[in-house]
């Protein structure tokens, strides 16, 4: 209890050091377990970008290219999946739901997905969350289009504007479906997922822009109006990959593999989450760059506390040898000084870890709408812990060089006080 | 008859071994009570003395015994224990701690020892009660200077702060480093007499080291280390083993 009194008194006395080493822990401790904390939510964001689909089907190539193109609207498939294939899909008696994707539209550089209003009820992203709408409604007629977020911001867009929707995936196409313009029916709300940048039309509207087209062109002296193609078939003939729940998750695997075997067309099924996580484990070094830079960060800190120690050592070695003077067994003169580092070390996590959540409340806003990242802070993960744990074991370990000096120090000095 | 407060015999000490003694008293002893002059010029062994006495170092051979206490045979911590009842130091300078008032600096000694606070207790009835009549009979009694922090002090009133913490809980011994080396010519005197006369109040016996030997007079018995310390140490350094 003296020794205890003493060292805080101590302390307090040279605030104004102690005071600039709480602070560089603080911020290497806020930076470490942000930068961890963002890792861990960007995967996870990133792992959620599509739930509780339980297999995506395409053309047979690599997963990866399947999820890039389908998913993530990024790259083109090698081939489509016809149609008759679809329907035999969606009547398998393991299969809940489908839904199907047709791609390679877009407008002004965002790309347009055909698909039907099953869509709307089964995507789910990050914690199981369904899309909402911002404004308007799921379209229901041909030419309805529904914009995503970051469509309707950046292009200006509101409801009751027309839009026309060009041929190909490229920002300047030569070809536009300007016979048959879209009305925007409704805007969802942002998500931080690739559907923000998607502009979604029923997939009767994508078969009806392309009814007089023939491999990838219009053809020469047919045009079928927009009122005509009401009446006709627009079931198309084939679609470019179906979003698949099954009725129970334990027959993925077999569902999966009767895809994969399909006699009939080349088909691939994946499970999205497994081959996300595939992806996001691409990106495992830069992930670990940051992790590594945030570590020196802490070592850095710890280095800082060091020399603070040495430095103040020198200063209190008349203190140290008074104390023992007046009765002070070495062990508390040695705990007189690892009790401060760990003291610093944990006063310096507290300020870190109030100075994140801080940084997080008044972030959060953002960080969920520009990035789609739900951080929550408290509790802390048991990773987290750990870096904590891990930060106060650095701080003993700190501690026990300046300590050993101070311990020897006050053996040797015996009843000369130095200067 | 009482136990002499301190007893040294055959005491010999070296700082590593192989270096040649510091240090070599066949026989020295204060009674309880007694004031003792120890004249020593610097690289006497007078530190080292001084250390021996404290228990802060142990001697290669022979014994100390404070209070009948063989302190040369106890274990670190009991030799701590022991420092911290029975002794009162006061060192050359710096002797207090920067960051506490003047109060609870003189109170440290009864934080440190359960001894002499209880002693401190039973005489002045709490440990703050008899710092405050520690002080006010060396001229600080001041309200607003027992909490000034100590750093505000004049060097003699620090030496006299110190004066006071030694004497706290009535520890047998006094040890006095050099006490007055800080202060000017006509302080001296006057620290030497209210330490004295503190001393035999309380009946601690003092050992007052200085190589100012016109404060001697002022003491009953005066020695010089050199005559009690056998160990060659002028030419020490010189001698190869």
């Amino acid at each position: 209890m003296t020794v205890l009194s003493l060292a805080r008194r101590s302390l307090w006395n040279r605030r104004g050091t102690a005071a600039l080493v709480v602070c560089s822990v603080a911020l290497s401790v806020a930076l470490l377990l942000g930068v961890e904390r963002l890792r861990t939510e960007a995967r996870e964001s990133f792992a959620n970008t599509l739930s509780g689909v339980d297999l995506i089907v395409g053309a047979r190539s690599g997963p990866i290219n399947l999820l890039l193109y389908s998913v993530f609207r990024l790259g083109d498939p090698i081939n489509n999946v016809s149609w008759a294939s679809y329907e035999r899909i969606a009547e398998h008696p393991q299969v809940a739901w489908t839904v199907p994707l047709s791609l390679g539209d877009s407008l002004r550089g965002f790309p347009v997905l055909g698909t039907t209003q099953a869509y709307f009820t089964h995507y789910r992203y990050g914690r199981d969350q369904s899309l909402s709408l911002a404004h308007g409604e799921i379209f229901d007629g041909i030419f309805d289009a529904v914009l995503g977020a970051e469509v309707a911001r950046r292009l200006g867009y509101d409801l009751g504007d027309e839009i026309v929707l060009a041929h190909g995936t490229s920002a300047v196409s030569l070809t536009q479906h300007d016979d048959k313009p879209f009305r925007v029916v409704g805007v969802l709300e942002r998500t931080g997922t690739p559907v923000d940048n998607t502009v979604h039309i029923s997939l009767a509207g994508m078969e009806a822009i392309h009814v007089d087209w023939r491999g990838g062109a219009p053809i020469p002296g047919l045009s079928i109006s927009a009122e005509r193609v009401q009446s006709m078939d627009l079931t198309p003939d084939s679609i470019t990959a179906v979003m698949v729940g099954l009725t129970s998750r334990r027959a993925v695997f077999q569902v999966q593999r009767q895809i994969n075997t399909d006699r009939d067309e080349a088909l691939m099924a994946i499970m999205p989450g497994l081959t996300l996580q595939q992806l996001w484990d691409l990106m495992r070094v830069g992930e670990n760059a940051l992790l590594a830079v945030s570590a020196l960060v802490m070592l850095v800190a710890l280095t800082v506390m060091l020399t603070a120690l040495l430095t103040g050592l020198n200063e209190r070695r008349r203190e140290m040898a008074l104390l023992r003077a007046l009765g002070a067994r070495p062990w508390q003169i040695f705990a007189l000084i690892i009790g401060e580092s760990l003291l610093l070390s944990i006063l310096g996590a507290l300020l870190g870890v109030v100075l994140l959540q801080g940084l997080a409340l008044g972030a959060s806003g953002w960080l969920s709408g520009q990035l789609g990242l739900t951080v929550t802070l408290w509790p802390p993960t048991l990773h987290e812990m750990k870096i904590l744990a891990i930060l106060f074991a650095g701080g003993i370990l700190v501690g026990l060089w300046p300590a050993w000096r101070a311990y020897r120090n006050a053996l040797t000095d015996g009843m000369a006080i130095r200067m | 008859m009482t136990a002499p407060v301190l007893s040294l015999t055959d005491v010999t000490f070296r700082w590593q071994p192989g270096l040649p003694d510091v240090l070599s008293v066949p026989a020295f002893q204060m009674q309880p009570g007694e004031r003792v002059f120890l004249a020593g010029p610097s690289g006497s062994g007078k530190s080292t003395l001084l250390s021996l006495v404290a228990g802060i170092a142990t001697p290669r051979t022979g014994h100390i015994q404070v209070l009948g206490q063989p302190l040369s045979q106890m274990r670190g911590s009991a030799r701590d224990r022991f420092r911290a009842d029975q002794l009162g130091i006061i060192f050359q300078m710096f002797n207090l701690l920067p960051y506490l008032p003047v109060l609870q600096n003189v109170l440290l000694p009864c934080r440190f020892s359960r001894a002499r606070r209880a002693r401190a207790i039973a005489r002045d009835g709490s440990v703050e009660a008899q710092a405050r009549r520690l002080l006010g009979a060396l001229g600080l009694d001041a309200d607003d200077l027992l909490r000034r922090p100590v750093t505000a002090l004049s060097v003699g009133q620090q030496q006299r702060v110190a004066a006071a913490r030694a004497l706290m809980g009535a520890p047998a011994l006094v040890i006095a480093d050099e006490p007055t080396s800080a202060l000017d010519a006509d302080r001296r005197l006057e620290f030497v007499d209210l330490l004295s006369s503190e001393c035999d109040a309380s009946g601690a016996a003092l050992l007052f080291v200085s190589h100012d030997q016109t404060l001697a007079s002022h003491f009953p018995r005066r020695l010089s280390l050199l005559d009690i310390n056998q160990a060659d140490t002028q030419s020490g350094s010189e001698v190869t083993p």
